[in-house]
């Protein structure tokens, strides 16, 4: 079945297009903040720096 | 688990990384659902196929407000209860927050060009959201610009709430003023004025847009937790060098009786 969207198909499409890409922008965003958090506790650690409890940062449990 | 508990960064990371992967899957799986019933519902006898836009605009822009609001309630937990993850909330939020914005007024533009014959118009529910926008932006950029993260958080969270005036104005808008904007057609006295063949597709979406700012506020409070330790490591290596090149630079005799002090 194709679905027909009339006259004003562009602007349908384009603001479906437009929420999906901010939407991916977001969770790469969020996901590459992730890895460079991370990477950076590592680095820290590897040199010595630990938190004064002496449990890694990076520690959820 | 009690909400006390999650004061704790430690157990709030724990808690984050156990229901993180199912928030994402009941995001995805609800999106799906929501995309194909948007997919299928019938046009609307005035606006034909363009009513399909309402299924992403309505939802972004009750999040708009719904972020804001929790963003306020967060600043109340730094004001008033110092809560520790209170401010770690109220930043996680704003990108988000402004990002839901933003769509909000993209796709309500789009909307209107076809509905009302313009992109935009300076009516009270357009402006007022985009001062909204603007207040997204002023929050993420002060949290910027102040490197401690307290004091941050304390200017923040009273901006916040001062901002918080304006979601009344907003939601009320199309009631005070004249716009070109409709009146509220689903949370309103008497029900709501929608049919069901859009009414279902539109509370689907709602609820996957919301899980989807969940999903993404946890996950963005967690980078936020994790970037505030790198910055505590990285403070106690700085303390760490400047104290070992002070002890390097002071004089032989003084070192040894710093020494002997040590000892």
């Amino acid at each position: 079945m194709i679905m027909s969207l009339g006259p004003y198909a562009s602007f349908i499409v384009t603001s479906y297009a437009a929420a999906a890409l901010v939407v991916v922008i977001l969770i790469g965003w969020i996901a590459l903040d992730y890895r460079n958090q991370t990477q950076r506790l590592r680095e820290l650690e590897e040199r010595g720096i630990t938190r004064r409890s002496g449990r890694s940062a990076m520690d959820a449990s | 688990m009690t909400l006390i508990d999650l004061a704790n960064p430690t157990r709030f990371l724990a808690l984050t990384a156990r229901v993180l992967p199912w928030l994402a899957a009941a995001t995805v799986l609800l999106l799906a659902i929501g995309l194909y019933q948007s997919a299928l519902a019938p046009d609307d006898y005035q606006q034909g196929a363009t009513v399909k836009i309402m299924f992403i605009h309505v939802p972004n822009a009750w999040l708009s407000m719904f972020v804001w609001g929790v963003m306020s309630i967060a600043s109340l937990g730094t004001l008033v209860w110092r809560h520790p993850l209170a401010d770690v909330a109220a930043k996680a939020a704003a990108p988000i927050g402004a990002a839901f914005t933003f769509l909000a007024l993209l796709t309500g533009s789009l909307w209107g060009r076809p509905m009302w014959g313009t992109y935009w118009e300076w009516d009270a529910r357009l402006t007022s959201v985009l001062i909204l926008f603007l207040m997204y932006l002023g929050l993420m950029a002060l949290w910027r610009a102040v490197d401690d993260p307290s004091r941050a958080a304390r200017a923040a969270a009273v901006l916040t709430l001062v901002g918080a005036l304006n979601l009344p104005i907003i939601k009320f808008s199309v009631d005070w003023w004249n716009t070109l904007h409709q009146p509220a057609s689903v949370m309103r006295m008497g029900g709501s004025a929608l049919d069901k063949s859009f009414l279902i597709p539109l509370l689907v979406m709602a609820i996957a847009f919301t899980l989807l700012f969940v999903t993404l506020h946890l996950a963005a409070m967690r980078n936020e937790i994790l970037r505030r330790r790198v910055r505590s490591l990285q403070m106690m290596q700085a303390s760490r060098v400047a104290f070992s090149s002070e002890m390097g630079a002071a004089p032989r005799g003084q070192n040894a009786s710093k020494e002997v002090g040590a000892a």
